[in-house]
């Protein structure tokens, strides 16, 4: 069930030891489209984690308001509500293979979905579908996760949050550590649950290309805030604009400047891929 | 966890900051045993000037010191219930079985309690004022001695250090440990204590295998750097032995001194 | 850039290695290259490859059962693999787990203090290690105050104290953003050129390898080629490929008559402004 997201006024801050921080985030309004593929970027410490954090209760805002579908989050939940909207959100932290921990990959699998209240059995017929959406197949589940890849870890650890059967998927950098080959392979799958299951995703990255090539919105977050959220075309249009917020761009961009300024050719669209710009290139004549 | 003031580093300028990190180990553990010669009542207000005198002298707010004390309250006052119920002398107020109330008992039992309090805030002055590091070199200098008896106390003190070092790391992996189980529905706290413990076990068994790699790679990466552990090592850290110092150490013998004259008094 | 072509800086000769002796799978078979003083090798392969395990050996942590390496003139073994690890610094991924002191001078006279090295020329050392990665600075900050990116910078002003002439990168940049990695690409570039260091970089990002002077190409332990950027990414089509390949390839598969062999960006420029 697709459901959307909206943040109202929200800020919050953290506890560190003994000191309070400064808030982590300032005031923050967003609506979020139900089943649209959005990428979060921002540089380290503008606020990307706590604004996942925060829609799942992790960080209670201080002031504000999150609501996800017809469940909210604010200063004062209980957990019983908590529960209810963790349940909706699958969320993927950084190097989600960290948090394996049981005997078999079935078993962890599983974990999610039985800590919801849901009965064994149909918990083992989710995990089923979960590995497989994964990329893996049934042969790995009666094994332990340790024994895994950490490829495959990753997958399993994936497999847990999808077994929940969430309507939201966070994800902060689901490709860090990765090899190319396997980074573009969970990309893809993350996509592909995005537009078959119609799975609202919001993804935290620092890789322009895969915002290029996955994301169709794009959310821009500095010191806390949001400074700019529309679709991925109009962020990568305005080059001056990328680099003051100290943001990469992606090869294809960077290299069809190089080319417009040491040929003096425009081509006629800004290309973010490397498909599209060779489409360009035939379209003026140059290849 | 987040509450104890005992164990933590507040940075400052004061003049316990500046001082040698072994001057103060030897102090503090210096005055904890002279405290157990004390013999009565002007004994302990010499003994409460010198810690008042130095917990001014550490530039900490007086709250703080106070903060540090309410974890311990009840074990302290376990301890002096326990000293007042079953010590006798003296006049007795009050006797029922093998407890006795008695004056030599409340004495005691509040000379107890002075003893506790000092020495947990004596122990907080020196790890508010001292960098947890420099507390692991003046205790690899203190054991250096031990050298004559086969402990390894090289091995032991970049132990400590490099366990000090990655605390830190530690900590925050355990939040997000929790946080990723939070997220799949775990809820902390709640439930039967057996219940409890099992939702430990998410939090328990991937922070142990994590360390395990980590001490794998740390110990990979320590013997690729040149590390062998019965080589001779120079030290980088130094601790600079100031006159400061000095007169810190001559300041306890005064200490012990009037301590003495004071027992005399009464 | 003369190099000496009779006496390389290493040598592998017909190194094999499996981890179980029980397992005849080999992980590394007949591994054979040598590598000249000055040059800037990289080594790519996918997991699985053998990649880790070869750094490995060549770090003296794993003793391989046929073959033998030679570093800076020593045949690697038990005894001269301390003298060698002077010679030659690692940085490996994982940013924390290579920092190892309290702070950020700590750290970088760990390795000096192995040495037992007197303390003022040990304070020199380290202070100069660390202006060469502009991290003087930061020298008093402990490791939890900063990025992955600097603490990296950190281990290589550890390695740049002992002043080596070999640094060898297991995939130290994997856990790092763009935008560092591509700052501690440059920051080495200009060490190397400086200080005529010799660099093995073992990586999976396609546009670091094509920068180096040449790629070895690991495949289900043996290597597959060795050869110039140019040479490798030509043969080798079964690996995310750098930009430019990308682009030529889909321009060939379109028709277009692109040449046949690998082009830098400048060679692709040049080849469309014609």
């Amino acid at each position: 069930m697709a459901m959307e997201i909206r943040y109202s006024n929200v800020s919050a801050d953290y506890q560190l030891g003994p000191i309070r921080t400064k808030n982590v985030l300032d005031d923050v309004n967003l609506f979020v489209k139900p089943s649209s593929f959005t990428a979060i970027v921002g540089q380290t410490g503008a606020g990307k984690s706590s604004l996942l954090k925060v829609m799942n209760g992790l960080i209670r805002p201080k002031q504000g308001e999150v609501k996800i579908g017809k469940y909210s989050v604010s200063s004062n939940n209980d957990p019983t509500s908590l529960k209810e909207v963790r349940k909706r959100i699958g969320m993927v932290f950084q190097f989600p293979e960290s948090q394996l921990f049981a005997e078999t990959v079935e078993k962890d699998i599983c974990f999610g979905p039985l800590n919801f209240g849901v009965g064994l059995s149909e918990a083992k017929e989710m995990a089923k579908t979960a590995i497989y959406q994964v990329g893996l197949d049934a042969s790995f589940l009666p094994k332990s996760p340790f024994s895994l890849s950490g490829g495959q870890k990753r997958r399993v650890a994936i497999a847990g949050i999808l077994a929940m059967k969430p309507d939201i998927l966070i994800l902060d950098e689901p490709g860090a550590g990765l090899d190319p080959t396997g980074k573009q392979e969970i990309l893809s799958l993350i996509a592909s649950w995005n537009k078959n299951n119609k799975l609202t995703t919001l993804m935290v990255t620092h890789e322009m290309d895969d915002v290029a090539k996955f994301a169709e919105d794009v959310i821009v977050m500095e010191k806390g805030k949001i400074i700019f959220h529309d679709d991925v075309r109009t962020f990568f249009a305005d080059l001056n604009q990328i680099q003051s917020w100290n943001l990469d761009i992606p090869e294809a961009r960077r290299f069809q400047l190089l080319i417009e300024e040491k040929t003096g050719v425009s081509l006629p669209k800004i290309c973010l891929t490397v498909e599209e710009l060779a489409d360009c290139l035939i379209e003026v004549g140059l290849a | 966890m987040n509450k104890l003031i005992i164990g933590r580093y507040l940075p400052g300028t004061s003049l316990l900051h500046i001082l040698d990190a072994r001057a103060k180990l030897i102090a503090g553990f210096y005055f904890i045993f002279i405290l157990f010669f004390a013999e009565d009542w002007p004994a302990y207000i010499l003994l409460w000037a010198f810690t008042f005198w130095v917990m001014h002298l550490s530039g900490v707010h007086f709250k703080t010191y106070i903060r540090g004390v309410r974890p311990l309250i009840w074990l302290i006052l376990f301890t002096v219930c326990l000293q007042v119920l079953f010590t006798a002398g003296g006049e007795i107020y009050f006797e029922w079985g093998p407890v006795t109330i008695s004056q030599f008992g409340i004495v005691s039992g509040i000379y107890i309690f002075f003893r506790f309090v000092m020495i947990i805030f004596i122990s907080t002055v020196i790890t508010l004022t001292t960098k947890p590091i420099d507390l692991t070199e003046a205790i690899h200098f203190l054991l250096k001695p031990l050298r004559i008896f086969k402990i390894p106390v090289e091995e032991i003190s970049i132990m400590l250090s490099i366990a000090l070092r990655f605390i830190p790391n530690l900590l925050d992996e355990t939040q997000k440990i929790m946080d990723a189980q939070k997220a799949r529905g775990t809820e902390f706290g709640k439930g039967s204590l057996f219940q409890q413990m099992k939702t430990l076990v998410p939090i328990f068994l991937p922070l142990f295998v994590s360390s395990l790699n980590r001490a794998e790679e740390v110990a990979n990466v320590m013997e690729v750097r040149g590390y062998q552990p019965n080589a001779r090592r120079s030290s980088f850290r130094k601790l600079r032995w100031k006159w400061a110092d000095t007169l810190s150490l001559v300041i306890m013998i005064f200490l012990t001194v009037g301590l003495l004259i004071m027992n005399t008094i009464v | 850039m003369v190099l000496d072509s009779t006496n390389p800086i290493i040598e592998v000769k017909d190194v094999s290695f499996r981890y179980d002796l029980r397992n005849s799978a080999e992980t590394l078979s007949s591994i054979n290259f040598s590598v000249q003083k000055g040059e800037w090798v990289a080594i790519i392969g996918n997991n699985g490859s053998g990649k880790s395990t070869l750094a490995g050996i060549l770090l003296g942590l794993y003793k391989p059962q046929f073959g033998s390496v030679t570093i800076a003139g020593y045949e690697l073994n038990e005894e001269t693999k301390w003298e060698i690890r002077k010679r030659m610094g690692i940085v490996f991924q994982n940013p924390d787990n290579q920092f190892i002191g309290s702070t950020v001078e700590d750290d970088v006279a760990f390795g000096l203090e192995n040495l037992n090295m007197p303390y003022e020329q040990m304070k020199m050392r380290v202070y100069e290690a660390l202006h060469m990665v502009d991290m003087y600075d930061y020298r008093h900050a402990d490791p939890t105050r900063l990025s992955g990116g600097q603490k990296q910078r950190v281990a290589i002003a550890g390695l740049l104290a002992l002043q080596p002439e070999i640094l060898l990168l297991d995939e130290a940049f994997v856990m790092l953003d763009p935008k560092s990695r591509k700052d501690l690409l440059k920051t080495l570039q200009k060490l190397k050129s400086r200080h005529q260091l010799t660099i093995i970089s073992i990586t999976h990002d396609m546009n670091e390898a094509a920068s180096s002077d040449r790629i070895i190409v690991l495949k289900n332990g043996t290597i597959s080629s060795i050869g110039t950027p140019k040479e490798v990414f030509s043969k080798e089509l079964d690996f995310e490929a750098p930009f430019t390949e990308k682009l030529r390839r889909i321009l060939q598969m379109k028709g277009r008559n692109v040449p046949n062999t690998y082009m830098s960006e400048e060679e692709m420029v040049e080849w469309l402004w014609k």
